[in-house]
C-alpha cells in the first residue's frame, strides 16, 4: 500500500491507485483521479459514477459492465465512450471503489 | 428418512457425492443425485481434442460409474428449485422435496449474447472448444486450415478454467509449427482483460511467452458484435480484428435452472458465502464447483478442494454444530505451453501465483510458474487422476485444501 495526496487530501491507495477506504472519497477525489486519466466528467460520467458508488454500498462488490448496464439506462456503447478501454475499471476507480473482481 | 439431494452430478457433484458416500451415516439419510446427461466428460480433455491429441472418446465415461452404491442418479433435469418449498420440479412437472440440497450445476457457454457469433459462420468459421461437440467440429476445421489469421478470443469474464483460452494459443502455435503452417499464420490473442492473465504476476511472465511464441495480444477489447461478412470482430470502442478463422470462448453463466428460479446473479452464478459455501439463498442449500458465486477460479482442481472443505460443514450442519471450515479460493492450474511443456500455478483469495515448488516446499518436483516438462507430464496424467482419485475423493498426497504458502517466492 502506498498513501497519495489527491485533492489535497492524504489518502490510502493501492499500487494501481485504487482507494483503500472507500469512504475516504469525495467529489474533489474523482475529479482529480479522472483528470490524471485524462477525463474530463460530465453529468454522464457522474450518473456512473453515483451508480458505481451506490451499488458498492449496497452489494460490497463494485460493478461490472455487465451489472451496470443491467441495473440502469447506461449502456455498454456509452461506458466506452465515457471511460475508453476499461469502463468497469475506470469508473471504479474515480469512484474510489475497489478494482473489481470479475476478473479470476 | 431425510433426503438429501445434489442437483448435477458433473465434477463436483461426483465429489462431494464420493465424500458423502464416506462421511455420512448411511440409514438416516438418502442421498440422490439429479443428471439429464448420462455421460460425465473430462472438461480439460477438450483442449486437446482440437488438435488430435485426444479423442472425444478418450474424454468420456458413463457417470453413473462414478456415483457410489447405495445413492441414486435420476437422469431428469431439473426445472427450478422452490427453496421456500424446499423442492425441485423436474421435467414433467414431477416435485421432490429435499431436507439438504447441493447445488452442482456448473457453467455452460452463451454464444448468443454476442451479436453474431452464433450466425452463419457458427461452427464454419467460427468454434467453441467448451463443449464436444465444438471441440470436434474444431478438430475437422484445424484439418483443412491452410494458414491465415487465427484469432483465439475471450468474450467477458468470468469463465471456467481461464487459462484454457491461452493454452489452446500455445497448442496453436505448436501444431501449426508441425504441420509447417506456422510461417503463413498470424495468431492474435483477443482478451477484455489488459493482459494476458488476471494476476500481475502471470501476467508478466506469459506476456514473455507471448512475445517469444510471436503470438499478437489485442488487450481491453470487448466485443461488440461479429461482422460475418467481412469476417471480423468489432469493439465497443470500434476497433476491428479479422479472422479466417475465429476460435471463441464465449460468455460464460450459470444453469438455465438457476435463470428460471431467479436467485442467481448478473451472469446465473448463486451467490454464496465465499468460506462456507452455504448458499445466500437458503440455509438447507450449498452450492459448489462453478455453480457458485466465489471469487475463485472456476475449475475441478477448485471443485476438488471445495468438496474437502464442503463436506466438513455439511457434516457439522446435520449435527446442528458451527461450521468448521471455511474454503480459502484455493486453485490449482497446469498451463500446456506447447512442445511438450508446461506451467503451474498455485493460489487463492489472496495471493497470486508466484514462482516456487510444488506440493513440497524446496523439494517439488513441480515448478511453480516456471516452464518445464515435468508440469507437461503433470497435465498429461491429470486425467488419469481426475478418473482415480479426484472423483473418487481421494486425497493426492502433499496437496492439501488449503493453499500452502511456503515453496513460494512471493515478491517483497
Ligand atoms: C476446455 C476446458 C478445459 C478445462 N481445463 C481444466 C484444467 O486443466 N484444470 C481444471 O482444474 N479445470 C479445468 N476445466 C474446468 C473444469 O472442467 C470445471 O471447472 C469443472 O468441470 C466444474 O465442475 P462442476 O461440477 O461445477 O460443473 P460440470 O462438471 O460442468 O457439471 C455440471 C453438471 O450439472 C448438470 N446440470 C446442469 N443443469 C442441470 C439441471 N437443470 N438439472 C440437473 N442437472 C443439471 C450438467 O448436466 C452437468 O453434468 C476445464 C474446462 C474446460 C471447458
Amino acid at each position: 500500500m502506498a498513501t497519495a495526496t489527491l485533492a489535497n487530501k492524504e489518502v490510502e491507495v493501492t499500487e494501481e491507485g485504487f482507494l483503500v477506504n472507500p469512504d475516504d472519497w469525495t467529489e474533489d477525489i474523482a475529479k482529480e483521479i479522472a483528470k490524471q486519466e485524462g477525463i474530463e466528467l460530465t453529468d454522464r460520467h457522474w450518473d456512473v459514477i453515483r451508480f458505481m458508488r451506490e451499488d458498492y454500498k449496497k452489494n460490497g462488490t463494485s460493478a461490472t459492465i455487465r451489472h451496470i448496464t443491467k441495473h440502469s439506462d447506461i449502456t455498454t456503447k456509452e461506458l466506452y465512450q465515457l471511460f475508453p478501454k476499461g469502463p468497469a475499471k475506470l469508473a471504479a476507480k474515480i469512484a474510489g471503489v475497489p478494482k473489481p473482481v470479475g476478473c479470476i | 428418512m431425510k433426503k438429501l439431494v445434489i442437483l448435477g452430478a458433473g465434477t463436483a457433484g461426483t465429489m462431494i457425492a464420493n465424500h458423502l458416500h464416506k462421511r455420512l451415516k448411511h440409514k438416516d439419510w438418502e442421498v440422490t443425485l439429479l443428471d439429464p446427461n448420462p455421460d460425465h466428460y473430462y472438461q480439460p480433455g477438450f483442449l486437446f481434442v482440437p488438435f488430435g491429441i485426444y479423442s472425444i472418446e478418450d474424454t468420456k465415461k458413463p457417470k453413473q460409474k462414478f456415483i457410489p452404491s447405495g445413492m441414486q442418479l435420476v437422469q431428469k433435469g431439473v426445472e427450478a428449485i422452490e427453496p421456500d418449498k424446499n423442492q425441485l420440479i423436474l421435467e414433467g412437472g414431477e416435485k421432490l422435496s429435499y431436507d439438504i440440497l447441493i447445488v452442482a450445476t456448473g457453467s455452460r457457454i452463451v454464444p448468443e449474447e454476442t451479436e453474431g457469433m452464433k450466425d452463419r459462420l457458427w461452427r464454419k468459421k467460427i468454434f467453441d472448444f467448451y463443449t464436444p461437440e465444438g471441440a470436434v467440429e474444431l478438430y475437422k476445421a484445424l484439418q483443412n486450415f491452410e494458414g491465415g489469421d487465427l484469432v483465439i478470443h475471450l468474450t467477458e469474464m468470468p469463465i471456467k478454467c481461464p487459462v484454457a483460452p491461452l493454452e489452446f494459443s500455445f497448442l496453436a502455435d505448436w501444431y501449426l509449427t508441425k504441420k509447417g503452417l506456422r510461417n503463413k499464420t498470424r495468431i492474435t490473442y483477443v482478451t477484455p482483460l489488459s493482459g494476458a492473465f488476471t494476476k500481475p504476476v502471470t501476467t508478466k511472465v506469459l506476456g514473455e511467452v507471448f512475445a517469444r511464441k510471436n503470438i499478437a495480444l489485442e488487450a481491453d477489447f470487448m466485443v461488440e458484435h461479429i461482422d460475418n461478412e467481412k469476417q471480423k470482430l468489432v469493439s465497443y470502442d470500434e476497433r476491428e480484428v479479422p479472422f479466417d478463422l475465429l476460435v471463441t470462448i464465449p460468455t460464460n453463466m450459470g444453469a438455465k435452472v438457476i435463470e428460471t428460479s431467479g436467485f442467481g446473479d448478473d451472469l446465473y452464478f448463486i451467490p454464496t458465502d465465499h468460506g462456507t459455501l452455504q448458499s445466500k439463498v437458503a440455509e438447507n442449500m450449498f452450492v459448489i464447483g462453478d455453480a457458485t458465486n466465489v471469487p475463485a477460479s472456476k475449475a475441478g482442481s477448485v471443485a476438488h478442494f471445495e468438496a474437502e472443505i464442503l463436506i466438513e460443514n455439511i457434516l457439522a450442519y446435520i449435527d446442528g454444530k458451527e461450521f468448521p471450515e471455511k474454503f480459502d479460493g484455493h486453485a490449482n492450474c497446469f498451463i500446456e505451453s506447447g512442445f511438450k511443456k508446461g506451467f503451474l500455478i498455485d493460489f487463492n483469495y489472496d495471493h497470486e501465483p508466484v514462482p516456487g515448488k510444488f506440493p513440497f516446499a524446496g523439494i517439488g518436483p513441480l515448478s511453480l510458474l516456471k516452464e518445464s516438462r515435468l508440469n507437461h507430464l503433470g497435465k498429461m496424467a491429470f486425467r488419469w487422476i481426475y478418473w482415480n482419485m479426484l472423483l473418487k475423493a481421494r486425497k493426492i498426497p502433499g496437496v492439501t485444501a488449503r493453499m500452502k504458502l511456503s515453496g513460494k517466492k512471493f515478491p517483497k
